[in-house]
């Protein structure tokens, strides 16, 4: 008996190792940020060239950074949800334009409508590499002390947005 | 012939694909810039290196790291810049700390259970087929001996 017990325990550990291996998403890398003061930045505005934003002018509330772009495919995929949250007010968007050109993001934005307060426009993509965006879209939490709180890899579903995004915003608004 | 094209075959693969041509003031600011790049994992296509990956952000990556030494940046000072980013991750050697303790151990650690393994079993076949003393096989010897003659 003994015999088979034990292969047929190293059979299921190792089947149980795999199944969690399988399951992890090698595309979630932890960011570092979490925790940390955002980096800082000062670009122009998307729609007002001669505007600037910067993520210190956020302090004091609780904000969503996207980043965003009209190349990015996967970005239409979320962008209804985001127009249906800006709608609701409950958090303010902001928008990271990476790696664009001015008219086609303007473009995209006329055609799809605009869910940002405003955009930041990252043509070089310095800003990018600042935060540590390698895929685009991701969405970074900022709480009002200016500190990242939560990143979001990849497309934003429905589901994320009620199980994590919202309930981690309502719970910063509430802090101090 | 065929062997030179093997070979040739084999050293391709080392080429790199970041084809950006980079110029150096001096030979250590390049070869700081092809370790880096050979270390660096590019985050979009995660199994390349940003020396091997023409993904946009590795580009983006090298241009980023060949400002920084020309700045006058050392090797360190980049590395940390880049792990501050996108963590341990980025780096195919990364550092052993709590969290990969686990990665830089655990195959010694399979090792060491393998090798207690084999121990064991070893040890259980040497009892197992113990091979019998003189005494023992003379006794046996007698007996067959004697059966045989019973008949």
């Amino acid at each position: 008996m003994s015999r088979y017990l034990f292969p047929l325990i190293g059979f299921v550990l190792l089947v149980v190792l795999l199944a969690f291996g399988l399951n992890l998403d090698p595309r979630e890398v932890p960011s570092p940020f979490i925790g940390r003061t955002a980096p800082a930045f000062s670009l122009t505005q998307l729609h007002q060239p001669d505007k600037k934003f910067s993520p210190k002018d956020m302090k004091g509330k609780v904000w969503l950074l996207n980043v965003w772009a009209s190349w990015c495919v996967s970005c239409r995929q979320e962008h209804h949800l985001l127009m249906k949250l800006s709608e609701t007010g409950q958090v303010p968007i902001y928008g990271l334009n990476y790696k664009d050109q001015r008219f086609k993001a303007v473009g995209w934005l006329n055609k799809w409508g605009n869910p940002y307060h405003a955009s930041a426009y990252d043509n070089e993509g310095s800003v990018g590499i600042d935060w540590g965006v390698y895929g685009v879209p991701e969405t970074f939490i900022i709480d009002k002390q200016g500190i990242v709180r939560h990143k979001h890899i990849g497309v934003i579903q429905q589901q994320d947005l009620d199980e994590i995004i919202l309930p981690m915003v309502k719970k910063l608004q509430a802090t101090g | 012939m065929r062997i030179i094209t093997l070979l040739l075959l084999i050293l391709s693969t080392n080429v790199f694909a970041g084809v950006e041509v980079q110029s150096f003031s001096t030979q250590q600011q390049e070869q700081s810039y092809k370790k880096l790049v050979t270390e660096l994992r590019c985050l979009v296509c995660q199994n390349q290196n940003l020396a091997d990956s023409n993904a946009e952000l590795a580009r983006d990556l090298r241009k980023k790291i060949v400002k920084m030494i020309k700045a006058g940046k050392t090797e360190q000072e980049i590395i940390q810049y880049m792990v501050a980013r996108y963590g341990d991750f980025v780096l195919y050697r990364p550092p052993m700390n709590q969290r990969t303790f686990l990665l830089w151990l655990g195959p010694f650690f399979i090792l060491l259970i393998g090798l207690f393994i084999m121990f064991v079993f070893v040890r259980r076949q040497k009892t197992a087929v113990r091979p019998l003393s003189s005494d023992e096989q003379q006794n046996r010897a007698k007996k067959l001996i004697d059966d045989e003659e019973d008949d």
